[in-house]
């Protein structure tokens, strides 16, 4: 039952980050893409609808990490504490600059809030990026359960490092990447015109920045967890995952040669849920490493609540997730088709 | 200030009171929009729909704000209360997950829906969006209270042996007593508050003059609204909240009164200042026995002051529990007042025609967001010194390395945040307001 919802809480994780990541990865090129106010209205036409739910994730994710495995929830949150509430500031920023910029026509006002929401886009893919290198790396946990740590230091690995540090911001800038070249593959999918010619010009050249980055990356996190790859042979889901990610970057540079964007941004979802996947597979059971001692790991089987909270979980979470899964569904059915920019006072 | 406790439950309530400020008005206002969408679909009348699309608009601009506003109450759990959240997360976090996968994808799904899809939608299909709005805000409050019931009458639970709570009873939890009466209470306020503005504006348009039709709608509709909710928030949800109080917190209950004594034929005190430290009221005004018919449905029946009980079992601020518990009701009871004397003059007809009343009307829209959050104020400082009543205490339910000066520092930010979206909420609200309803020619 343990191992069980460690996949959920993963796979909730996972989904939430290509959700959002292809909103984040809109903001982040919003202001390169789309030039005149008409042509962000269609970037934000595109994902206005989409963000809160994909957001939701998050909350869904968090709730299930929160219901079997308190004490990783807890111990992580306090943790990294003004890291958390950066994310949750730029979160803030982020949704009240899509929701409140179409709502004034003026230049300046608008011009305020394309500003905010691509920092704040570029700021949480970092910082949650960053997040992932910490749980690989670990962190200062000792025998009480709980550890703090400043958000850097000497930006050099030990047993008392930083939120950031060389490991964690390079995962930090491979997210980055990834959710821009992600992106960068909705709006080409998604929109028509001078937006969906320059984001789909810029998508090889990203996606391209996204091999050299991973491999540095991928190099970077067996020297620094290599655990990871000791228990690579003895994962077969880790297989699954690898092949599930392959698979995805073949759709992606095919989808890329035969301009048939939702392939290839459908490629991209799988690559990034591969790639979750198969770190979560090689790091169980352990959730939240310590650097100072593995007898301190909090992992699925000791982090965990009794048998009885995880089967009732199991109970609701069966009927709740097909149905969350229905709303996508419906949303990306509701508003197929490409986004073109809405009238004044008619849309986001 | 070197306390970290002190900080963290400065920095939840505060997070939490601006926060509540924003859902408050959105679930009253999404019950208001589903009766403008279902008359204007019965009737076919354009004044409904024009009406419903204006509030749509303000509903729009407050949900943004209540959701951002809400993600940091979420995060607090993990940031600032981790050992409450190690202990009891078994518990609270199948309410808080099931909030996200059965209210949260809900609303998000339909909120775009709602706000820009009149135009693509059928009226029956914009009316359905009205609806899942309306369902899954009232479905997010539920999993919200439940949560909150577990803390202030924990059911369904037992104590492991490495004393983290455990869920024994999935139904117990979920249907808590508590639960379901502070519910009904809670909802029925947001209402209130729904109405009030509602009718504060049709007030505000009858006074100017302006927009003829809609400001008589939307008087008519908000009067009578608040008049029955209003009425509704007291009896009997407000009365079986107090008996809930009574039953499952006595020290809460002879705090709230600054009761020191015990006996019978308990009085009620109207008006009057604790002094906690003298064990008395100053210059109360008090009505003799209702106290005990409040509490438990006779004159007669003993009603427990706080020297019968463990002085580390009292709430530790009992002066401002008392204050808010007072204002609450006192302030309940105007409102009722207010809107039974609107309603009586608008069915004579002479509302429209009454200034003084119709600018009592406008200015009381401050009246339900203190009496909600002096509400809250009373369930919140009324659980004290309990994080989880009678299970854990708040002392011992805080982050154990998060520094003080680390949370003044993040509480200092969203008071910085806050301030820039009151700014912004006023300056759009401004503006819809100066701008209108408008009719949407079909």
């Amino acid at each position: 039952m343990e191992t069980l919802w460690f996949w959920l809480v993963s796979v909730m994780v996972a989904i939430y980050v290509v959700m959002d990541g292809f909103d984040f990865g809109a903001g982040i090129l919003h202001l390169v893409v789309a030039k005149t106010n008409e042509e962000r209205r269609q970037v934000l036409g595109a994902i206005g609808p989409l963000w809160d739910g994909n957001e939701v994730w998050l909350l869904a994710g968090g709730g299930s990490l929160f219901l079997a495995f308190p004490k990783v929830l807890a111990s992580g949150f306090s943790g990294f504490y003004l890291a958390m509430w950066l994310v949750v500031w730029s979160l803030m920023l982020r949704g009240i600059s899509i929701e409140f910029r179409s709502h004034v026509q003026d230049g300046l006002w608008r011009h305020f809030w394309d500003a905010t929401f691509a920092v704040s886009s570029v700021v949480l893919p970092v910082l949650l990026g960053a997040a992932l290198g910490n749980v690989l790396r670990g962190v200062p946990l000792d025998g009480t359960g709980y550890f703090s740590m400043p958000l850097w230091t000497d930006f050099q690995l030990g047993p008392q490092p930083g939120v950031l540090d060389w490991y964690t911001v390079l995962i930090g800038v491979f997210a980055l990447v990834t959710v821009t070249a992600h992106g960068a593959l909705f709006l080409a999918w998604k929109t028509e015109g001078p937006v969906h010619l320059r984001a789909k010009r810029l998508a090889p050249r990203l996606w391209l920045l996204v091999l050299v980055v991973w491999v540095a990356a991928s190099a970077a996190t067996a020297r620094v967890n290599p655990a990871i790859l000791h228990n690579l042979p003895g994962a077969p889901l880790a297989w699954v995952a690898i092949l599930l990610y392959l698979a995805g970057l073949g759709l992606v540079f095919l989808g890329l040669g035969r301009e048939r964007f939702l392939l290839a941004f459908l490629g991209s979802g799988a690559f990034i849920l591969g790639l979750l996947a198969a770190s979560a597979a090689c790091v169980y059971p352990v959730m939240l490493k310590s650097t100072l001692n593995p007898a301190f790991d909090l992992t699925a089987l000791n982090a965990s609540v009794g048998g009885h909270g995880l089967r009732t979980g199991l109970v609701w979470w069966l009927f709740g997730f097909p149905i969350a899964l229905g709303y996508v569904a419906f949303l990306f059915r509701f508003h197929r088709g490409k986004v073109s920019a809405a009238e004044e006072g008619e849309g986001y | 200030m070197g306390d970290p406790l002190f900080w963290h439950r400065l920095q939840f309530g505060f997070t939490a009171t601006y926060h509540y400020l924003f859902p408050q008005l959105t679930m009253g206002l999404a019950l208001v929009i589903v009766i403008l969408k279902a008359l204007g679909l019965r009737t076919g009348e354009a004044r409904y729909s024009d009406a419903a699309r204006f509030w749509i608009r303000i509903f729009g601009i407050n949900f943004a704000v209540g959701v951002v506003t809400g993600i940091p109450l979420e995060f607090q759990f993990g940031t600032n209360w981790a050992r409450f959240s190690h202990l009891s997360g078994g518990i609270i976090g199948q309410t808080l997950g099931m909030e996200g996968m059965f209210a949260f994808f809900l609303e998000s799904s339909f909120l775009g829906l709602l706000i820009w899809g009149e135009k693509k939608l059928s009226p029956k299909g914009h009316f359905g969006a009205a609806v899942a709005l309306w369902l899954g805000s009232w479905l997010s409050g539920y999993f919200i209270i439940a949560t909150n019931a577990f803390m202030q009458h924990p059911t369904g639970f037992a104590v492991a042996a490495d004393g983290t709570l455990q869920l024994t009873s999935f139904w117990a939890f979920l249907l808590n007593p508590w639960a379901l009466g502070q519910y009904a209470h809670n909802m029925i306020a947001s209402v209130v508050t729904g109405s009030f503005v509602v009718a504060a504006v049709g007030a505000y348009w009858t006074l100017k003059g302006i927009h003829p039709v809609q400001a008589d709608l939307n008087l008519r509709t908000g009067t009578i609204m608040g008049l029955i909710f209003s009425v509704l928030v007291a009896f009997p949800t407000g009365d079986l909240q107090g008996k809930l109080v009574a039953k499952y917190q006595p020290i809460t209950l002879a705090a709230m009164e600054g009761r020191f004594e015990s006996g019978p034929r308990a009085a009620l005190t109207l008006i009057g200042q604790p002094d906690v430290s003298e064990r008395k009221i100053e210059n109360p005004i008090k009505v003799p026995a209702v106290l005990s018919f409040i509490a438990y449905g006779t004159f007669s029946s003993n009603v427990k002051g706080l020297l019968e009980f463990p002085q580390d079992q009292w709430p530790q601020n009992i002066e401002l529990l008392y204050y808010s518990f007072h204002i609450m009701a006192g302030l309940g009871t105007l409102m009722i007042g207010l809107m039974a004397l609107a309603v009586f003059l608008l069915w004579r007809g002479k509302l429209a025609t009454t200034r003084p009343l119709l600018w009592a009307v406008m200015l009381a829209v401050p009246f339900p967001y203190i009496a909600t959050t002096a509400g809250w104020a009373v369930a919140e400082f009324g659980r004290q010194p309990w994080l989880i009543y009678g299970v854990l205490r708040t002392a011992q339910g805080s982050s154990p390395l998060v520094h003080a000066g680390h949370t003044a520092f993040t509480t200092l930010g969203f008071a910085g945040i806050f301030v820039v979206f009151s700014m912004l909420w006023l300056f759009l609200i401004g503006r819809e307001l100066a701008h209108g309803p408008e009719s949407q020619a079909h």
